[in-house]
């Protein structure tokens, strides 16, 4: 249980550090690009300004994964002793990329007015590009845990192993997508929020406004095409680990015109959700395309393989609406771009993108809760117990507190960090900034 | 036939880690044992000279551990079980050091957080590579028993004994030797390029006594280092490689040279990860119960280990030409990145 708690709680401190650190290079090459063509000033303040954070996040993400991908061993011994050279195809390509992108950092942040201007910004798009290929990479190896292939398990033996089968596995382009967007749209909303804020302020307007617009035009289109890689992505649950749809929806009864389950709390006992809205036969037009073919209930899966049904059905529940909401602002700010200019100094419009900062994350989170929670008590879908999995060593209870209070620090530090940053942006932009 | 690509991978990134992760370290050990005066400086010149690499100079440890695990799940999974406990320092250690050197280069606002920054980032920069010797010198040190009974036997004898700790400072004190004949070349300054080589100077001298105890720890727990490095051709002539090299290495130093010291002081590594890998090979961790883990016999599939191979031979394409553009170009006029860093 320590064990699973320490790795639950390194991979969601994990999940934030490097979708920031995986998304903001983006944001950062769209503000270089534009200070490389117009040549405006502020832009080239906020690009150096997003480079900072873009490196605080990189390093933070950067030994936050190094400890991960030792503590998948020191965690998980059984699992790693089998699973390594089947699911590690990804691994050892994500080496590459990620040391291509460290390489490309430091010739980024190194190289103002060092290099050809263009090479420059190329550099800064490697960042992002080897960022998100890293990113893609390791959640294609999470993909192989709920949907492994690539080798065929006999009397406990994994035999005729074949890794580029299991990196390609079925989950891992829908897993990839669903992971890629919500990345965007988190950061996006939480870069959008903090600069809202400051506009809300009144501290330097010119500055925190176009960088306030960027971040959230990468949100708002990531969080408008989320629920279509979100259907792809339940369509693939669905085939491959029903236990795991079901547990999502709280969907106890196997019956046909299988109803979707909004809200309610899950009476595990007597195999009933209350208080929730039920929408007749949309479960199995989601999943089946047609309204009358029954889903999977929880009721086929033999109580040992089921995983815990309330935890799954709330995180689920909470991205879908964090999800819906995120959806509902990116139609406003569309609204405020192309009809209604004036919103944008309007404290309510500013309001709302302040209150939705932590909204993202929380969301990644709770998808997170829902595939790791939903999955179990398998570590490797269908074929090795968690419990089967986890190191001998007594004594995990302590490894768990000091990795809690290690990563706590950090994520204090960061903030802490981040905050000077934002307060110090007056002296350290504010001289040279025209206003545009 | 891959497998020994991939076994040479494999070397190649133990031996990187510990010349640029080591120099990389031993900066930290540098800064640690530098006068207060001089600390701002001697950190000046580090930070130009370590600044764009040092994210790089870590992932070769990234490297090496995917390997392992990829390709050697076994001998992963037994040092994750059994050496737990230092791996989790170590872990701590690089936690600390990456974190701490990052918000010290990008907090924006300079005051005594600079301190708690810097003290974070010496400590760690020691106590990391030291843990990282004992796993080394455990792993060869036939303490590692996966028969043993109770707690202490199998997670804390296992790495705590004299020699596997010798080697821990025998590291410690190669990483600080390493950083001070890097920052010899990194100084136009006549009194700080002496100041550097005194340090070489203390901490060649260090790596001896440690080096020393570390054959005497060996002798006094039953383990037949001498024979391992004295007892066949190639470890007779590598000692005597780096021998002789360090010689010559310190005349040059006298004589003034920045570059070539650096290629001797690698050679000087090389030759002594050489000496400790090859008569041990391809056995990587050597059991308590007489037995071993080999690179060789307990090898992931054979189809694992093709691809491992290839995408490491392609990695390396795309890898090798940047990172060395990376190096060489900031070789060419290190005084910018001071003015950039401290312009704003």
């Amino acid at each position: 249980m320590a064990a699973r708690s320490q790795m639950a709680l390194s991979l969601g401190f994990h999940i934030i550090f490097s979708c920031i650190g995986m998304v903001m290079p983006f944001f950062m090459a769209v503000s270089h690009f534009i200070w490389l063509k117009t040549g405006n000033p502020v832009y080239q303040n906020v690009t150096k300004a997003w480079s900072k954070g873009v490196a605080i996040f990189f390093a933070t993400g950067a030994v936050s994964g190094t400890v991960l991908s030792f503590e998948l061993g020191l965690l998980w011994p059984t699992f790693m002793k089998h699973a390594g050279p089947i699911f590690g195809m990804p691994f050892s390509l994500e080496g590459t990329a990620f040391f291509i992108e460290a390489i490309a950092l430091g010739f980024f942040l190194y190289g103002w007015n060092r290099f050809n201007r263009w090479f420059h910004w190329f550099t800064g798009v490697v960042v992002g590009v080897s960022g998100l290929i890293s990113g893609i990479l390791v959640v294609a190896a999470n993909a192989w845990m709920n949907s492994p292939s690539g080798f065929d398990f006999v009397d406990g033996k994994y035999l005729n192993i074949d890794p580029i089968k299991a990196m390609f596995n079925p989950a891992w382009f829908s897993q990839a997508l669903h992971m890629s967007v919500a990345a965007f749209a988190a950061t996006g909303f939480a870069v959008a929020g903090v600069h809202a804020l400051m506009i809300m302020r009144k501290r330097n307007i010119s500055f925190h406004m176009p960088a306030f617009k960027i971040a959230a035009v990468f949100g708002v289109v990531a969080a408008i095409l989320q629920p279509l890689s979100g259907d792809i992505s339940a369509k693939m649950v669905a085939k491959r680990q029903p236990a795991k749809l079901a547990a999502m929806e709280a969907h106890f009864k196997t019956e046909p015109y299988s109803p979707l389950i909004i809200g309610g709390i899950p009476d595990v006992k007597n195999k009933k959700v209350d208080y929730a809205i039920e929408l007749p036969g949309m479960l199995s037009f989601m999943v089946h395309d047609d309204f009358k073919t029954p889903v999977t209930g929880l009721d086929q899966i033999p109580e040992k393989d089921q995983p815990p049904i309330a935890v799954t059905h709330y995180a689920f529940q909470l991205m879908v609406a964090l999800g819906m909401l995120m959806m509902a602002l990116g139609i406003i700010y569309l609204i405020a771009v192309f009809k209604k200019k004036n919103w944008f100094d309007k404290r309510w419009f500013l309001k709302l993108f302040i209150w939705a900062t932590p909204i993202g994350f929380i969301a990644v989170e709770a998808g997170w809760t829902v595939t790791e929670v939903g999955r179990q008590p398998w570590i490797i879908q269908g074929v090795m117990r968690t419990a089967d999995a986890v190191t001998p060593m007594p004594g995990i209870g302590y490894s768990f507190y000091l990795f809690t209070a290690v990563y706590f620090t950090l994520s204090l530090a960061v903030i802490f960090l981040l905050y000077r940053q934002i307060k110090m942006v007056p002296e350290i932009y504010d001289t040279k900034t025209v206003a545009p | 036939m891959m497998i020994y690509v991939v076994i040479v991978f494999l070397w190649v990134a133990l031996l990187l880690y510990l010349v640029m992760g080591g120099a990389d370290f031993g900066a930290g050990i540098i800064e640690m044992f530098t006068s207060n005066k001089n600390k701002s400086r001697t950190r000046r010149i580090m930070y130009n000279a370590i600044g764009p690499i040092w994210e790089a100079n870590h992932m070769w440890l990234i490297i090496a551990i995917v390997i392992l695990f990829v390709g050697f799940p076994v001998i992963y999974a037994t040092m994750s079980t059994y050496l737990h406990i230092p791996l989790t320092v170590m872990l701590m250690g690089i936690i600390a050091r990456g974190t701490a050197l990052a918000f010290r280069n990008y907090d924006a606002v300079h005051d005594n957080m600079q301190k708690v920054y810097n003290k974070i980032f010496v400590y760690s920069s020691f106590i990391t590579p030291l843990f990282l010797g004992i796993i080394a010198g455990s792993a060869v040190s036939g303490r590692v028993d996966p028969q043993a009974t109770n707690f202490m036997d199998a997670y804390v004898y296992s790495w705590l004994n004299w020699f596997s700790v010798a080697i821990g400072f025998f590291t410690v004190a190669l990483c600080g030797f390493l950083a001070a004949i890097y920052l010899i070349g990194e100084t136009h300054d006549d009194a700080e390029r002496k100041s550097f080589i005194r340090k070489a100077k203390i901490m060649n001298v260090a790596a001896v006594v440690a080096g020393s105890v570390v054959f005497i720890a060996s002798i006094k727990e039953n383990i037949p280092l001498v024979q391992w490095v004295f007892g066949n051709f190639i470890g007779i002539a590598a000692v005597s490689a780096a021998s002789v090299s360090l010689i010559v290495m310190w005349y040059l130093i006298a004589k003034g040279k920045r570059f070539i010291i650096r290629v001797l002081a690698g050679f000087q590594m090389t030759m002594i990860l050489l000496t400790t890998t090859y008569k041990h090979y391809p056995n990587i961790i050597i059991l308590k119960n007489g037995g071993h883990l080999s690179l060789i016999d307990d090898q992931g599939a054979e189809k694992t280990i093709q691809s491992l191979g290839i995408a490491l031979l392609v990695g390396s394409i795309f890898i090798l030409p940047a990172l060395f553009y990376l190096v060489w170009s900031f070789q060419q006029k290190p005084e910018q990145v001071d003015n950039e860093m401290h312009g704003h």
